[in-house]
């Protein structure tokens, strides 16, 4: 597969590392709260197993060390975007 | 006589000879020969056994779709077993021989088999051996694998080289026959890059094999001077004797490349070159492939493809036989007869299974129409058929066109299916190719030659004007038009006599029909019942003639009947092209420590570690155990100082603003407030709760730490904290770097370790007790102005420091404290010692943190902070994570001091049960995971997981370890055995 890096250009998808799917990035802040063991259970585990597109998290461990959530179809393995976790992440309103 | 069935003419060359041995015997052929023809030159039409039935078997085809003639070639390490012959170029000194028979090939003592035959019919395996059962261990399965089979293998390391390559273009076209060549010719024409790849070492593909005239000239000479166009052209690569093996995402191919003429003429040359090709786009012209009819005794030695005898008869002007009858069920068979005639091979008979008029006339030959072949005589070769009017017709080969299956299979790799034509009774590349592919030419269904070449011409343009580039205004090729009409013929009622479908496998019609008739009606579980199509020609000639035979059995149509799927690869890739240069010492790379040279040095023995290579221990003049060395080791480090290479510690450099603030989130212990020059040690956890890694942190400024982790989780610990940075935290200001390989570092371990330092350390810094304490941090210089970081940590329990240099100065250092460390008998020590010091010690490490332990099961429940988040704080404090009857590490005491000490191994793997207590699953409490020969205590201790552990110290339980057959009482102990207080630590 190519993976067509942001900041790089379009990659070998050797050069990378997967992990699973770009909800990780949704981690729950509210460790103090009665609801934080579920939630966090629910952050961890709980997955759909999507047939169509996919956002997942793939690290360019052989190259610039970036996390990238890539939208890739797990049906046809198309990739339809390719953005860097951190702009994701903001864009999701986490910040420090 | 030499080569009695070579005439003149081919695209060989008759000057030049080559000799070779089939079976032993010498044997000559020429230049441009495969092994095949010139074995068909010298008349050796019996080339082989079948898998199963041992039956004598030939040449059936002139290509990679040989399911027959496989071979061994070569002897020695070179021996290379399944060799197809049909595509192995002649060379001077090529040895083949025969496989799978017993005795000469001509006399095979395992033949009696096919007359067991009725007990071998498909899936025999399952039914036949079955009683008693005990008999298909011991007996059955030997004497089956030992009778039926393929090649061998040499059992010796394969000396040849295999090598690996990228290439990238805008076209690749796959197939330099009629179509690809007109293609290739117009995509290069538009400037595009292109790359031609052909599996056959001469490109031209059937034009090579044919009698067709192109633009006035054969055909093979317009191949010859196309192919010579496009390799003057400086954006086109011409790839012969290239397999494109399949297709995967987004445009990569793989192919292989043979250059085996190239290694045979210097070793260190790869035989096969293991391509991955980038596309933007890719035309697939790979042609089409002949298939078989079954009839009653089809498999018998000069019963061949019709195609193949053109091609012996054309390619390398071979006469396969002298009296040759075709038999076929479409008009491209009569091409045989007619080509033979012309050159003055008599044809004895052309059947055609069709009632029509006859396509042609044949000179000298019968002609039956509406007629089949039922069965042939002839044990070693064929010598007469007979036909379905009761005709015998006496004959010495026998040329047989089932009509032509596209080559779609890449087309296929990624699940599209094949859709079914009747009109031209075959399966036809369905739109659902691979993205970026289009297919021109017989592949895809167009057997008219003159239509294939405009295909082709058109799709070359038309994929060239779709990427943007501008296209010429060039003419395809021009050539007769010949029609191509075919009507299906699967199976001939054949009575008693077997039909082969797949010759590799030994395949019958008849195993087809009762397979289905058991209720295997899906063609997959056919397939995989009597394991059609499952050879090494992966059915190239057999898979669509078994889904004709299997829709006539079950009465359905071929489309409902289905087909199988396609995989890559689309032939046999050699492993070792996989590997490449990845073998041995080099199949990743050998890292080693700055310190390597000067222990290789001292004799130090090294043991890989990841990918490090790590001093194990010193062997000192006398010493003539392992356990004489480590012992010295340990005592000699506990009485004076002993230096050990820590350099693959994972080591990353952190800075920023916020680095205190995300470490606090990293490690379940507080690090919001370590002062600047301290060092902590810390536990990370997964977000599950499972301990992840341990390690040290310093801070070396208000905005500087660096971190340390494990050698063997020094590459997914950084991995985890990018994530935690840029997916949880984007906006921490923290800024990472893995060090581990710019800094040499070594552990200074024992009670002299600070006097030795001191007489490196520059006189300005103060590394007195009271000035650089237990956990002190801080950058320093040593030996006049060499810049080093120092920490005061310790592994082994002891007063210790591990100082750091810029890797260029790693050698230079440890030579320099061996050398400040004369006086104080320093001495160094290897990862046995470091491992048994940290066990006398109470450390965990990777045996024990196994991703099945918690901080609490570790002992380390006490160092969790409960006032911030952290990675794996809250899933951690699951009741099931916490609870008292969990799996907990603690230390474990021979109660028998001299317990072991003769047995030569350790408690290390023993499972732990109660004293009364059977052991088995059931009664298993536990295990040891760490375990050395304490050389302070004398006795063994060890580290390791008992349920409950934490608050069963002082019980008694076994040790019992069933694999060495010992059984030891063990007392639950503290895991902390050496200096429990950490006095030896603070001095």
């Amino acid at each position: 597969m190519i993976i067509n890096h942001p900041l790089l250009g379009p990659r070998d998808s050797e050069e990378f590392v997967y992990l699973g799917s770009a909800d990780l990035i949704n981690r729950p802040t509210n460790w103090e709260s009665e609801e934080a063991a579920e939630d966090f259970y629910q952050y961890l585990y709980i997955r759909e197993n999507i047939a169509g597109d996919n956002r997942e998290l793939w690290y360019h461990e052989q190259g610039d060390q970036s996390w990238l959530v890539v939208t890739r179809c797990t049906l046809t393995h198309e990739i339809k975007s390719v953005e860097l976790a951190q702009d994701v992440s903001r864009a999701q309103g986490r910040s420090k | 006589m030499s080569q009695i069935n070579r005439i003149d003419g081919g695209l060989i060359d008759q000057t030049k000879s080559v000799s070779f041995t089939f079976n032993g015997q010498i044997l000559r052929g020429y230049e441009g020969d495969t092994l095949a023809s010139a074995l068909l030159a010298n008349n050796k039409h019996l080339v082989g056994r079948s898998f199963k039935y041992h039956r004598p078997r030939g040449i059936v085809t002139a290509g990679s779709e040989e399911p027959n003639a496989i071979m061994e070639i070569g002897h020695g390490a070179y021996k290379e077993p399944n060799t197809r012959a049909t595509i192995t170029q002649l060379y001077n000194g090529l040895e083949a021989n025969s496989q799978n028979h017993r005795g000469p090939l001509g006399f095979d003592f395992m033949a009696i088999t096919d007359f067991f035959s009725p007990f071998l019919s498909a899936g025999f395996y399952y039914k036949t051996f079955m009683w008693p059962k005990a008999f298909w261990e011991k007996f059955y399965e030997p004497a089956i694998r030992h009778s039926a089979g393929l090649g061998k293998l040499s059992m010796l390391e394969d000396p040849d080289t295999y090598d690996k390559g990228f290439r990238y273009c805008d076209i690749l076209i796959i197939g330099a026959g009629a179509s690809g060549l007109s293609a290739a010719l117009t995509a290069a024409e538009s400037g595009a890059r292109v790359i031609l790849a052909d599996e056959d070492f001469i490109m031209g593909g059937r034009l090579n094999s044919e009698t067709n005239e192109i633009n006035g000239m054969s055909g093979s000479e317009w191949a010859k001077q196309a192919v010579a166009k496009l390799s003057a052209m400086d954006n086109v690569t011409l790839m012969a004797d290239t397999t494109i093996f399949g297709a995967y995402d987004h445009g990569i191919y793989g192919a292989i490349e043979n250059r085996a003429d190239e290694a045979r003429a210097d070793s260190n040359k790869p035989r096969q070159v293991n391509w991955r090709i980038y596309t933007k786009r890719t035309i697939l012209c790979a042609g089409a492939t002949e298939r078989a009819i079954a009839f009653g005794n089809n498999d018998r030695p000069g019963i061949m493809m019709a195609s193949a005898v053109r091609t012996y008869l054309n390619r390398f002007a071979v006469a396969t036989g002298q009296s040759v009858s075709v038999y076929t069920n479409n008009d491209d068979g009569w091409q045989t007869a007619k080509d033979l005639t012309d050159k003055g091979v008599k044809v004895v008979a052309v059947i055609d299974s069709r009632s029509i008029d006859p396509v042609m006339a044949i000179e000298g030959a019968e002609i039956f129409m509406g007629t089949d072949v039922t069965d042939t005589k002839g044990r070693r070769a064929i010598k007469s058929i007979t036909l379905s009017n009761g005709k015998t017709i006496n004959t010495d080969t026998l040329a047989v066109s089932g009509g032509w299956n596209p080559n779609l299979h890449l087309t296929c790799h990624h699940r599209g299916i094949p859709k079914w034509n009747e009109e031209l009774a075959t399966f036809l590349p369905d739109s659902s190719v691979p993205v970026g592919m289009s297919v021109a030419g017989r592949a895809k269904g167009t057997m008219v030659l003159a239509d294939a070449i405009v295909e082709g011409h058109n799709e070359g343009s038309s994929v060239a004007a779709d990427l943007g580039f501008k296209t010429g205004d060039s003419k395809p090729a021009t050539t007769a038009s010949v029609a191509y009409n075919v009507s299906a013929k699967w199976g001939v009622p054949s009575g008693k006599n077997r039909a082969w479908v797949d010759y590799q496998n030994d395949v019958t019609a008849k195993d087809i029909k009762l397979a289905n008739q058991e209720g295997f009606k899906s063609v997959e579980h056919v397939k995989r019942y009597t394991t059609l199509g499952m050879a090494t020609d992966q059915g190239k000639t057999a898979n669509v003639l078994a889904i004709g035979i299997m829709a006539d059995n079950m009465d359905k149509s071929i489309e409902d009947t289905g087909t199988t799927i396609f995989r890559p690869p689309y032939n046999p890739v050699a492993m070792g092209a996989f590997a490449g240069r990845r073998r041995g010492m080099e199949f990743y790379p050998t890292r080693y420590t700055p310190s390597h040279k000067w222990s290789a040095e001292q004799n130090a023995i090294f043991v890989e570690v990841g990918m490090w290579y790590r001093s194990q221990w010193f062997p000192q003049p006398g010493e003539t155990f392992w356990r004489d060395s480590v012992d010295r080791e340990v005592r000699q480090t506990r009485e004076s100082v002993g230096i050990c290479d820590v350099t693959t510690l994972g080591k990353i450099d952190i800075k920023g603003a916020d680095v205190s603030e995300f470490l606090n989130r990293l490690y379940v212990n507080a690090f919001a407030k370590v002062p600047v020059g301290k060092t902590r040690y810390g536990l990370m956890l997964r977000e599950d709760g499972i301990a992840m890694d341990d390690g040290t942190t310093a801070r070396l400024g208000e905005n500087h730490f660096v971190m340390t982790t494990t050698t063997a989780n020094a590459v997914s610990v950084y991995r985890h904290m990018q994530f935690c940075h840029q997916c949880l935290w984007p906006d921490l200001d923290v800024h990472m770097i893995s060090v581990t390989e710019q800094y040499a570092q070594y552990a200074v371990a024992g009670p002299n370790s600070r006097k030795l330092l001191q007489k490196i350390v520059d006189a300005e810094h103060d590394i007195s007790n009271e000035a650089f304490p237990y956990m002190g941090a801080g950058e320093i210089s040593i030996c006049g102005g060499i810049p080093a970081r120092l920490f005061r940590i310790s592994f082994s329990g002891e007063l210790a420091y591990e100082i750091a240099v810029p890797t260029r100065y790693g050698d230079s250092l440890i030579r320099v404290l061996m050398e400040a460390g004369e006086e104080f008998n320093a001495i160094p020590y290897g990862t046995e010692a470091l491992g048994a010091m940290r066990i006398e010690k109470g450390h965990a490490a990777g045996p024990e943190l196994n991703g099945q332990t918690s901080a609490y099961d570790l002992g380390m429940g006490g160092m969790v902070s409960g006032k911030k988040d952290f990675i794996g704080y809250t899933l951690g404090l699951r009741e099931g994570m916490q609870r008292d009857d969990r799996m907990q590490m603690v230390g474990f005491k021979p109660v028998n001091k001299g317990a072991l000490l003769d047995a030569g191994h350790s408690m290390a793997g023993a499972h732990l049960v109660n004293l009364r207590d059977k052991p088995d699953t059931f009664t298993d409490q536990g295990w040891i995971s760490s375990s050395i020969y304490s050389p302070i205590f004398g006795h063994y201790i060890g580290l390791g997981y008992i349920k409950g552990g934490h608050s069963r110290k002082g019980e008694t339980v076994r040790a019992v370890d069933l694999v060495r057959g010992q059984d030891i009482e063990v007392e639950i102990c503290s895991p902390h055995f050496y200096d429990p207080e950490g006095e030896c630590l603070r001095v």
